[in-house]
């Protein structure tokens, strides 16, 4: 309607910032760096790409130059995030335990409205003057930087589908353990037992796909750990996506939890897949647009709920650990609160789960994001007083993570919520 | 054998408070400062006990912000102190609605009823009780004092109330301006409030029965009746507990009453002062590693020094130099061959034209008859005061001031970096003229005072505090962002038990990390250039200078007067500018200055909606000083013959909207909230409402009033000026009887091409929702927001006709009158570039540069904009808009994701920039705008590319544009020196 411009697409980028991309014809000549996000999940993923040819390396630095790399080579208004991820990245390159001829970088990208579909572009400006010879690859599901992608075929895909199931599964099998663990650390070799296991099975031909069988021994493994009987007050962690997750960016907040004597609840990586999957249905849904990815995240997120509703059916069989949410009780959640066109970040996933948790009797919840985060605005304090009104004895504290915002504030702030906490 | 009692011991962040309490009365209280030596006071108040105690057993517990570490250390449990309070009214005031506690540095409420809910001041709240303190410093009284002044007050003006140190800067030219200290006060306390009020509750209102706790609250009444008469309480519902400062600690004794053990006081002191300190500070460089580097590095910077001369004995013309900066006042007198005279440097004690009156009376009393002012220049926030009031020759903006004096010292200087009292001004010169200016914003400034107020507070003048550091053993990491966060830092680090010296060391290092981190943004020491002069009275301070260098890893060169460098400058530049004239100095004589009075005044304009407050300022020769003005109207400056500005034009267009005739009877009164992107889609809205057959209600014009009526609905402080101002525009829009608010969502906005994706930003496409959740009037009858997509006509048509189907409108009908819905905002962009054409012809016809003030369609709302657009006419640009320019040009090549319409047409006015010769562009940043940080560099990218200077502007709920102003005259100032320089090419 307005007036267009004749440009056509847009331009890959300026002359102003010097770039490399990575030559996928040489790919076992590079060591790929991997962000740490999720630890449990990453490692499966990395086992998946490692049979693809590719070599990585999971970055767990977390000393103070990282933060310092971060706030010399991004924008310091830029959320935590970006400034951590770029930061690890260069302080790992600077470290020269890498060399930079033969070094990549591995970034996810969403690609939704929010800035965090940036972060890929932050990177390779902070990397333009000192080491432009170093690729940066997106790990995308959206058709993004075609050019320096790294390969998401769908075996791949799959691959990785199985990886996020298995992960979550740990992560809720770990944490419903742990507190609760008798013999110290039985539940950290238990844990690592089944990453190295599970990392062997994805270089065999199809012995990662019998979920079934896998879920089981998983579950049967856990169940028989010598656990104590008292009852912790369990927390639900909820929030932007990598502060969520990230010891990093969280301060080490699930042990931290765990240290006070609570069960951490932290939903799944699967719930935020097929939030951006379900993205697609209902853009389709609410503005009438069609586009060729609507069928195809139709299909996909079938796929995963299938999946999701198969694991939840056999933890349930066993009786003996909570399940993750039903993604399509989560959405029905989402409808009690807020809407679900709100689609930016982690929109209004974090509502919903925030929800879920209250309603399934995780009523102390710590809403994690990074200071000034502009989709949390909405629908985390944003929507926090609704679920307060629905689930009065909720108890609700958001914490903010930023360069500046210091361990003790925020410890004070989750304890002041503990010493509210409901059983 | 003796009794057991119950002991609390609260250490705050300032104090220690005790209190013994027996059977849950209290029998013992006591309520101490422990000026950063927290282990010790806290032995001292044990030691205190004992006395009184010596056979007594005590169950311990300890509560407080800095009681956390110590309890962790020696094994005493620790209680929340929020807990605490909440434990403690519980037992004496059962019948208590909410709580509010202000302490030294955190602010708390505890609602009761309805579900217990805590709230704390999150990590960018600044402190009460330390802001207070601060405040009455910077008025040069006591807390107490200020509480009396504030009982006789007058009037309030508005004071940003965020964090303090951006009421420190609303402050400062409220001081500057002769404002009145009764109404300064006053309005210190009404910004605490509003602070509490908007911080923390955050949406819940405050209302039945009050408490109030903590030191600030037990001791200033005035406090406490601003909160009464905010919240509208009764007497009987606001409540001061009996030894309310103490109140923490006593509920803090009564959960030590449920612990098992107890134990003697020498037992509990002998485990406090065992306690091992656990290691988690962060260690950074030492600054000097042996006295000899420190004699080398004093030597060096010994080297830039001005030669001085006897002002008694001296004969011949002088030039007399004033810096009137925001928190102290520099003079300084000189030579023609730049021989100092005379020097001064005060703090300003918020009467700087009293300060500076009497300095000139010193140097005429000191001066022989033969010596002879021949010209002065003045610059800084008190400009325009002093020159009006003492008739300096010449006013200056500060960059160029400290262009002159730097260039004097080192003439090949390429960077400048002055860190003020409040500013951080840093500047790259190429070709001898100011290139780029970096100046902190408004969260991080405060820097030279920070260091000061810290110094105080851990009760140490500045200077022995900086000495401390100079051998620091292990100097603190306490981060770089805003001073707020490093309060918080220290905080820490002494919980951790860093030494004083550490601390001095530390803080030191992060000032410096905040300029170069945060205002300089340098990636690279080589971006700085080889010659570096450092000015600004804080890097006197050689343990903030050492820090600089070893950041930088080179050398830096400090002159001498380091503190007077503005000065200085001003006086270089009066004797420029009087080079070969024999005119006579228009400076007040000693004669003038003897009778020399002014009397000062505080009114409202009436000029426009704006109202500011001005203060008058009448001088004994009757003349008038009129500031607070944020346009010339104010200052009765007639400004008819000027060229019309973009931003007055389309703000008029899109609030004349609601003037469309209506044909028929109403349908209903349909409510359209004048914020964000009503700004830019109001033209597609009001026609296709209109034209169904509703009448249109518009919110009012926004004032600091709207965003005051919305302010108890916000719940994220930390969103965007804009957002914030959308909650008062609601309540606005229910005021005016609308039947229904219109708001939809929108994930996407118009797609205009050339462009990634059209998104809205987050905060745009879904602050309806926020809206809605926060608001207990709104309701789905009366606030309807659907998902809409502007881009596809036959959604627009359903979901418009689903959303209003309770009036009986049709999709079919929609879709018969979206043509002219689309056509009114085609009509309007046509308007709007045709319009910028018309004042591009006009200006260069006038021979005007022009100013592209580019930032967001809401920026034109004048309670955002604060008036911006009309001090940029005032300094004799013309104004067009980014949107106005955006649709000539294609995209440029971008590093960024380009995906949201508004920040797309940013890109594309930078580029249009670039291809016209008189034309700049000044980028509005609304505080808090993620989305910025990811723009802002690409525009700077765009423009420098092309040798085109960046501006950009943040701007907040802040009205003080001083800062704004010193960008936009040095931008003025570097423009014309540019000329300058291109003419002498020529000829």
């Amino acid at each position: 309607m307005s007036e267009t411009n004749t440009c056509s697409t847009p331009h890959s980028g300026s002359d102003r910032v010097n770039k490399s991309y990575f030559d996928k014809s040489r790919k076992s000549d590079y060591l790929v760096l991997v962000p740490d996000m999720l630890p449990i999940h990453f490692k499966l993923i990395m086992a998946i790409y490692e049979q693809y040819g590719y070599r990585m390396e999971l970055l767990q630095t977390s000393t103070r130059s990282v933060i310092d790399e971060g706030l010399k080579n991004v924008h310091n208004d830029t959320c935590y995030p970006a400034l951590l991820v770029i930061g690890q990245f260069l302080d790992a390159l600077k470290s020269g335990k890498y060399d930079p001829e033969h070094t990549a970088l591995l970034i996810s990208q969403t690609g939704g409205g929010c800035r965090a579909s940036n972060y890929i572009h932050l990177l390779r400006k902070a990397l333009s003057s000192t080491f432009p010879q170093v690729p940066v690859l997106s790990l995308n599901f959206s058709g993004l930087e075609k050019d320096a992608s790294i390969e998401v075929s769908p075996t791949i895909a799959l691959k990785l589908i199985y990886a996020v199931l298995y992960g979550d599964m740990l992560m809720l099998l770990y944490n419903q353990c742990k507190p609760y663990e008798i013999t110290e650390n039985s539940t950290d070799e238990l844990l690592a037992r089944w990453q190295h296991r599970l990392g062997k099975m994805f270089h065999t031909k199809r012995d990662y796909m019998s979920t079934v069988k896998i879920y089981r021994a998983m579950l049967k493994d856990f169940a028989a750990l010598p656990r104590t009987k008292e009852k912790k007050p369990k927390v639900g962690i909820v929030g932007e996506i990598y502060v969520k997750y990230s010891p990093l960016a969280n301060n080490h907040l699930n042990e931290f939890l765990l240290s006070e004597g609570c069960e951490p609840n932290v939903p799944g990586l699967l719930d935020f897949v097929m939030y951006c999957a379900s993205d697609a249905i209902n853009d389709k849904k609410l503005y009438d647009t069609k586009t060729s990815k609507t069928l195809l995240y139709g299909i996909g997120y079938d796929v995963l709920y299938k999946f999701q509703k198969q694991q939840i059916k056999i933890i349930n069989e066993q009786g003996v650990f909570q399940p993750p949410h039903d993604f399509e009780h989560l959405r029905a959640c989402a409808d009690k609160y807020i809407h679900q066109g709100v689609k930016m970040g982690e929109g209004w996933l974090i509502t919903a789960e925030m929800a879920a948790l209250a309603e399934t009797g995780t009523k102390n919840i710590i809403c994690t994001q990074p200071f000034g985060c502009l989709p949390n605005h909405i629908v985390a304090k944003g929507s926090a007083r609704v679920i307060k009104q629905a689930y009065p004895d909720a108890n609700i504290v958001a914490i903010d993570y930023d360069p500046g915002a210091t361990k003790v504030n925020q410890e004070n702030r989750i304890k002041l919520m503990l010493a509210n906490a409901v059983l | 054998m003796g009794n057991i009692y119950d002991l609390g011991i609260d250490v705050g962040s300032t104090t220690v408070k005790t209190v013994i309490v027996s059977d849950g009365e209290f029998v013992y209280n006591r309520y101490e400062r422990h000026f950063s030596r927290v282990r010790e006071t806290v032995a001292e108040q044990l030691k205190l006990i004992r006395k009184s105690y010596p056979d007594d057993k005590f169950r311990i517990a300890i509560t407080g912000s800095a009681g956390l570490g110590i309890a962790e250390a020696c094994g005493i449990p620790f209680v929340q102190e929020v807990f605490s309070a909440f434990v403690a009214v519980n037992k004496t005031y059962p019948d208590a609605d909410v709580v509010i506690e202000l302490g030294g540095e955190d602010a708390k409420i505890i609602f009761l009823t309805d579900g217990v809910e805590q709230r704390m001041n999150g990590s960018c709240a600044g402190g009460t009780g330390a802001f207070i303190d601060q405040m009455a410093g910077l008025l040069g009284v006591t807390p107490d004092d200020m509480n009396d002044l504030a009982l006789k007050a007058e009037k309030t003006y508005p004071i940003a109330s965020r964090c303090g140190v951006f009421a420190k800067s609303d402050i400062q030219p409220l001081l500057n301006q002769g404002a009145k200290k009764e109404d300064i006060s006053a309005s210190i306390f009404q910004a605490v409030v509003d602070q509490t009020v908007s911080g923390l509750a955050q949406g819940r209102k405050i209302e039945g029965k009050v408490l109030f706790l903590g030191g600030p609250l037990t001791y200033l009444s005035a406090l406490r009746e601003t909160f009464k008469k905010t919240l509208s309480l009764a007497d009987d519902k606001a409540v001061l507990p009996e030894r309310s400062s103490c109140y923490i600690a006593y509920g803090a004794a009564l959960h030590a009453h449920d612990l098992s053990d107890g134990m003697t006081i020498d037992e509990a002191l002998d485990k406090i002062t065992h306690a091992k300190t656990n290691d988690n500070i962060v260690v950074g460089r030492r600054l000097f590693e042996s006295q000899e580097d420190y004699a080398e590095f004093i030597g060096r910077h010994k080297k830039s020094d001005l030669k001085y001369e006897d002002i008694v004995t001296y004969e011949g013309d002088a030039y007399l130099g004033i810096d009137a900066g925001s928190t102290t006042t520099k003079l300084v007198l000189i030579t023609p061959e730049g021989r100092l005279l005379y020097q001064h440097y005060c703090s300003n004690q918020g009467q700087p034209l009293d300060i500076i009156a009497s300095k000139l009376k010193d140097i005429y009393r000191l001066a022989g008859k033969k010596l002879n002012i021949r010209a002065s220049a003045v610059t800084g926030y008190g400009e325009e005061l002093i020159k009006a009031g003492l008739g300096v020759d010449y006013g200056i903006v500060e960059t160029v001031a400290h262009y002159k004096a730097a260039a004097y010292f080192c003439p090949d200087v390429d960077f400048i970096i002055d860190i003020g009292g409040q500013d951080i001004k840093c500047f790259k010169i190429k070709n001898n003229a100011i290139d780029s200016i970096m100046l902190n914003e408004a969260c991080s400034s405060g820097c030279g005072s920070f260091i000061q107020t810290f110094a105080g507070a851990m009760g140490y003048d500045i200077a022995n505090f900086a000495q401390l550091g100079l051998f620091a053993k292990a100097p603190v990491e306490l981060g770089s962002r805003c001073t707020v966060f490093m309060n918080s830092s220290v905080k820490q680090a002494q919980k951790d038990g860093a030494t004083v010296e550490d601390i001095s060391a530390g803080l030191s290092a992060s000032i410096i990390k905040n300029a170069v981190y945060k205002v300089i943004r340098a990636k690279s020491i080589d971006e700085l250039g080889q010659n570096i002069v450092v000015q600004g009275g804080t890097f006197l301070n050689d343990a903030v200078l050492r820090s600089f260098e070893q950041e930088l890893g080179r050398n830096v060169i400090r002159p001498a007067i380091a503190g007077l460098m503005g000065a200085l400058g001003c006086a270089l530049f009066a004797k420029e500018k009087t080079a070969g004239s024999t005119g006579k100095s228009a400076l007040i004589s000693k004669e003038e200055l003897e009778e020399f009075t002014y009397s000062s005044r505080a009114l409202q304009c009436g000029g426009c909606g704006a109202h500011c407050n001005l203060t008058v300022i009448r001088f004994n020769d009757g003349h008038r000083f009129i500031s607070g003005n944020r346009c010339e109207k104010g200052a009765g400056i007639d400004v008819s013959g000027r060229t019309e500005n973009m931003i007055e034009y389309k703000y008029n267009y899109i609030k004349g909207l609601a003037d469309i005739k209506l044909r028929m009877k109403p349908i209903a009164k349909v409510g359209l909230p004048l914020c964000l992107s009503y700004y830019d889609l109001m033209p597609f809205f009001a026609q296709l409402f209109t034209d169904l057959g509703f009448e249109l209600v518009f919110s009012e014009e926004s004032t600091r009033d709207t965003y005051y009526k919305g302010q108890q609905t916000i719940p994220s402080d930390t969103v965007c000026y804009p957002a914030k101002l959308a909650h008062g525009h609601i309540e606005s829009l229910l005021e005016r009887g609308a039947d229904f608010i219109f708001y939809p969502c929108m994930s996407y906005n118009i797609d205009e091409g050339g462009s990634d994706n059209h998104y809205n930003c987050p905060v745009v496409a879904y602050y309806p929702e926020l809206l809605k959740a926060n608001n207990d009037k709104l309701t789905e009858k009366n606030f309807i927001s659907p998902y809409i997509d502007l881009n596809n006509k036959g959604h627009v048509a359903k979901a418009m006709a689903r959303a209003l189907k309770d009036y009986g409108i049709t999709a079919k009908q929609v879709m018969a009158l979206l043509n002219r819905a689309y056509s009114a905002q085609i009509d309007f962009r046509r308007d709007v570039k045709g319009k910028a054409q018309e004042i591009i012809r006009e200006a260069r016809r006038k021979g005007q540069k022009i100013i592209v003030l580019a930032g967001r369609p809401y920026h034109i709302d004048p309670e955002i904009n604060h008036g911006i657009h009309k001090l940029i006419a005032s300094l004799g640009f013309a104004v067009i808009t980014e949107d106005s320019v955006a649709g000539l040009v294609d995209t440029p090549a971008l590093d960024v994701l380009n995906q949201w319409t508004y920040h797309s047409r940013l890109y594309r006015a930078a580029k249009y920039v670039c291809s016209q010769e008189d034309m700049q562009l000044v980028q509005l940043v609304s505080f808090g705008c993620g989305i910025d940080a990811v723009t802002t560099d690409e525009v700077r990218a765009i423009l420098e590319e092309e040798g085109k200077l960046y501006t950009q502007l943040k701007i907040d709920e802040i009205t003080n544009l001083g800062a704004a102003k010193i960008r936009l005259r040095s931008l003025a100032a570097a423009l014309e020196e540019k000329d300058a320089q291109r003419s002498a090419k020529r000829a």
